[in-house]
């Protein structure tokens, strides 16, 4: 080994030793207690769907409608942000992580305009996600269909 | 139980943000292809049933709505229900998604 490789390898080593770690621990506690809360709240929205005549199928969609109106609602405000500083995954993996996914950078680009600004960046994260999820979705579709 | 599975499908995503180079988009689109490939292994529903919007709230529940809507129109109308399923399943959602997501942009701006 060459000196200059020692070199690399203990700086390495060293780097390892000083990064700073994720408290790993408390970040799962918080994502759990957020997320669980989240879809908590979708169950009471889902419920109360349910009592005013949608079947528990047919309740989905507009329960998620009222979700992803917090979820932007409280990105434009900023307060949803602050609680994803916390929560983690637990705010990022629920639809309400979704709408702000869509909201956070239409603001932020808000500057380049409406059309390649809010149109484009709404969908930085958002597109992939329906991109990948439709096409998955018609894949096993076409694999079902082909089983008969 | 809503709390509890919702809570655990959120864990799984921190670990994954924590323990690998993941980023948050990366999970999310992992969640929801994995929801979309559990559904359609018939694994996705069960956990419907026991936990109900504790399966639907979080993305995997997003690929779970894309492949049921797809096999009930396949059900419906053959090979073209391919083409129709996932999108009408979802459409209330994402119809919401890019209205709300739009006049909120519009409406506020970023803090600091």
């Amino acid at each position: 080994m060459t000196i200059k490789e020692k070199e690399k390898q203990n700086y390495q080593e060293r780097f390892n030793q000083v990064k700073p770690k994720p408290p790993i621990f408390k970040n799962i506690i918080w994502a759990f207690i957020i997320g669980g809360l989240i879809c908590t709240l979708g169950q009471y929205i889902q419920d109360y769907f349910v009592s005013i005549g949608f079947s528990k199928k047919d309740a989905g969609g507009p329960t998620s409608a009222v979700l992803i109106f917090l979820g932007a609602f409280f990105t434009g405000l900023g307060v949803y942000d602050e609680l994803g500083r916390l929560a983690g995954a637990g705010s990022i993996v629920p639809i309400t992580g979704f709408a702000n996914s869509i909201v956070a950078p239409a603001m932020e680009w808000k500057r380049e305009g409406y059309v390649f600004g809010v149109g484009a960046k709404m969908f930085t994260i958002a597109g992939p996600v329906i991109v990948y999820g439709t096409v998955t979705a018609m894949l096993v579709g076409f694999i079902r269909w082909l089983m008969g | 139980m809503a709390f509890v599975i919702g809570g655990l499908i959120c864990v799984i995503g921190q670990l994954l943000m924590d323990l690998t180079p993941l980023t948050p988009a990366h999970v999310l689109v992992l969640f929801v292809v994995s929801g979309a490939i559990l559904s359609g292994m018939g694994l996705y529903q069960p956990l419907v049933e026991l936990a109900g919007a504790g399966a639907t709230v979080p993305l995997p529940g997003f690929g779970h709505s894309l492949v049921s809507g797809t096999l009930e129109d396949i059900g419906k109308y053959g090979f073209w229900g391919i083409f129709s399923g996932a999108l009408r399943a979802t459409a209330t959602g994402l119809s919401a998604a890019i209205a709300f997501g739009f006049i909120m942009a519009v409406l506020f701006n970023p803090k600091g």
